[in-house]
């Protein structure tokens, strides 16, 4: 089966897009990479430092890898938009993460500064996917601002909850017409299978893998796990029920059309 | 509405045997909770949380892991003056002790960031005495205009000062406020600042909020452990914290542990705290506010260091001085004496080996007029 993403021009085989924040060791993330078989990744521009003779973490990315930086940091539209610009001038190319967050307690996306940032980036070309909080007014908003998917968050970023908002993450699935990209708060393989066995288009995935005692056969769990949740979504479970079907009906007497 | 109301009313309370009174249930409790409130936070600060400081330790490290992953955050301290009006009682630069005064001109601060930045540090930390006369906001803002460009991070760790003055020197480049409130007990304090004008315990308890009003990216707050009980201070320190985060969430609060160290002068700490203590306090902060950056000196022996940085420390001082200069003329006029001299190859090569990912860079600036500006 040829089950290709198609995002921001690119077709992606993987659906797993991975982080490069908090690995002991910058050096683990080409195995990770390789291991998770993902083929984005994003990083902070904030950390990036093109001046640095070593330990530049650019100098770890594989380049078979697209590139989404973001814009983690930034606390307004504008410092976004700073930031994305500042990126694409630094050669990190068009591909832009719009993380606005001027909550330093909870890390949570103010959504209102986010889609002002989309649509101003969107219209200079840039490939811009929002984090975003699962709100459907605010997805309406990212779609009508030009973002090229959304990034909802399964739970605040870094605390490896899970997927804690499952009901309005399946609210954007059936409502939104951008793909949609489970985006923090994926603490287990298993959660990842759930967002993609649900519908989402790809999840994104960082401190579970980064901060796992071994990150690189994390990073293979998490590849596999999404491929198989997106399988079984294309699959097409088969219905749940609430109530058993008996094998000996209490009703069978009635023998009503089965005669 | 600033941190002060809450002190004072909460210096009015008998907090250090509120704490002392916390009983092992309010502990356990307390480790069992995803998210503690001030009283669990008491409570771990307690004497009946001693026994219990393996499993602080397993859960702060937990908790750390979580939220900042295994990355150190590197700094270093740059002195510009150590001219200083104030008769501090426990501080080197006291005005009444006899010691080489300077102060560094631009042209001495270029050579010394120049060395500082061959080392590959780009955050760094710009301290003086409080001496406006000398080395005031006009001095500040020149300094800070020269460093700019070369480092993407420049904090001050200065006099307080007007929240106007802190939007000028945010103008130039400055992203981060340092502010120790020393101690939080007023009556101690008036006796520790005989002299000059941090006398005022008001006026520097309010410098983090104004700091933060202004516009600062980073608030790093602490207390100068030893100087009183370390249980009563370090809740008080924790409930600042708290007070800033709630306040201003658009800030990142830091939260430093600095215990006393020798220095010039005659002065000895009322309550020494020991590395169980340290270990106690540290824990207890990192699972009361799970994502403040905890900043751990070279104040603390190198092997010390090593050992609690899985405990919760998000950012080191690395190749430190203490004296204005020191990087590049000597180390005779240094604040107090360091602990740790390990250079900055040195400190990385220690973190690498416990497996941590020293961060020379975690800014850029955006709204600042430093060479990193993109125009359109």
């Amino acid at each position: 089966m040829n089950d290709l993403f198609d995002i921001g021009g690119k077709s992606l085989q993987s659906r797993l897009f991975i982080g490069t924040g908090k690995f002991a060791d910058d050096t683990l993330i080409p195995q990770v990479c390789e291991a998770s078989g993902s083929q984005v990744i994003t990083t902070a521009l904030r950390r990036v430092d093109m001046d640095a003779a070593t330990d530049n973490i650019m100098q770890h990315i594989p380049e078979q890898m697209t590139l989404l930086p973001n814009t983690s940091g930034a606390r307004n539209a504008d410092e976004a938009i700073r930031i994305a610009r500042l990126a694409r001038a630094m050669g990190c190319g068009d591909w832009i993460k719009i993380e606005v967050i001027s909550d330093s307690k909870y890390l949570l996306p103010d959504g209102y500064e986010t889609a002002k940032a989309t649509e101003v980036l969107s219209k200079e070309g840039f490939v811009v996917l929002p984090y975003m909080n699962p709100d459907l007014y605010v997805a309406r908003s990212l779609v009508d601002a030009g973002a090229a998917a959304i990034m909802p968050l399964g739970a605040p970023i870094g605390t490896n909850r899970g997927l804690r908002t499952e009901e309005m993450v399946r609210i954007l699935i059936e409502e939104i017409d951008l793909p949609i990209i489970v985006d923090a708060g994926i603490g287990k393989p298993s959660e990842a299978c759930q967002a993609m066995e649900m519908g989402a288009d790809a999840v994104l995935v960082n401190t579970a893998i980064a901060t796992a005692d071994d990150p690189i056969a994390m990073g293979h769990a998490f590849g596999n796990a999404v491929a198989a949740g997106r399988q079984a979504f294309l699959a097409g479970p088969g219905a749940t029920r609430t109530l058993a079907t008996a094998s000996s009906p209490l009703t069978g007497f009635l023998g009503g059309g089965q005669s | 509405m600033s941190f002060l109301p809450a002190c004072k009313e909460l210096d009015r309370q008998p907090l250090g045997d509120m704490i002392r009174n916390f009983g092992e249930n309010a502990v356990l409790r307390a480790l069992d909770k995803p998210t503690l409130s001030s009283e669990d936070y008491m409570a771990l600060l307690s004497p009946a949380a001693e026994p219990h400081l393996e499993a602080m330790a397993q859960a702060a490290h937990k908790r750390t892991l979580q939220h900042f992953g295994r990355t150190i955050q590197l700094f270093t301290p740059l002195y510009l003056a150590n001219h200083c009006s104030n008769h501090c009682v426990y501080c080197g630069f006291n005005a009444r002790n006899d010691i080489p005064r300077s102060q560094l001109s631009m042209d001495e601060l270029r050579v010394e960031a120049e060395a500082i930045a061959a080392t590959g540090l780009k955050h760094l930390l710009i301290l003086t005495g409080e001496a406006p006369n000398k080395a005031g906001v006009d001095y500040l803002e020149e300094a800070v205009t020269v460093l700019a460009p070369i480092f993407p991070s420049v904090s001050i760790e200065v006099f307080p000062m007007d929240e106007a003055d802190y939007v000028r020197l945010i103008g130039a480049g400055v992203d981060g406020l340092t502010v120790f409130q020393e101690t939080y007990n007023k009556e101690l304090y008036e006796k520790l600042h005989p002299a000059g004008p941090k006398r005022v315990y008001d006026y520097r308890l309010e410098a983090p909020d104004r700091g933060c009003r202004a516009g600062m990216r980073v608030v790093n707050i602490g207390g100068l452990l030893g100087l009183d009980d370390w249980r009563r201070e370090s809740f008080m320190t924790g409930m600042h914290a708290a007070h800033l985060l709630h306040a201003y969430p658009g800030v990142d609060i830091a939260v430093s542990l600095p215990r006393m160290r020798p220095h010039t002068g005659a002065f000895q700490p009322a309550h020494i705290v020991d590395d169980r203590q340290l270990v106690q306090i540290m824990t207890a902060l990192r699972l009361f506010l799970p994502r403040v950056s905890i900043t751990i000196s070279t104040r603390e022996a190198p092997e010390f260091r090593d050992n609690i940085l899985p405990l919760g420390v998000t950012r080191m001082s690395a190749g430190v001085t203490t004296a204005v200069g020191g990087h590049t003329k000597g180390n005779d006029t240094a604040q107090f004496d360091i602990s740790d001299p390990r250079s900055v190859d040195e400190m990385c090569s220690a973190l690498k080996t416990r497996g941590y990912q020293p961060v020379f860079k975690d800014w850029e600036p955006i709204t600042s007029p430093g060479s990193h500006e993109i125009a359109r």
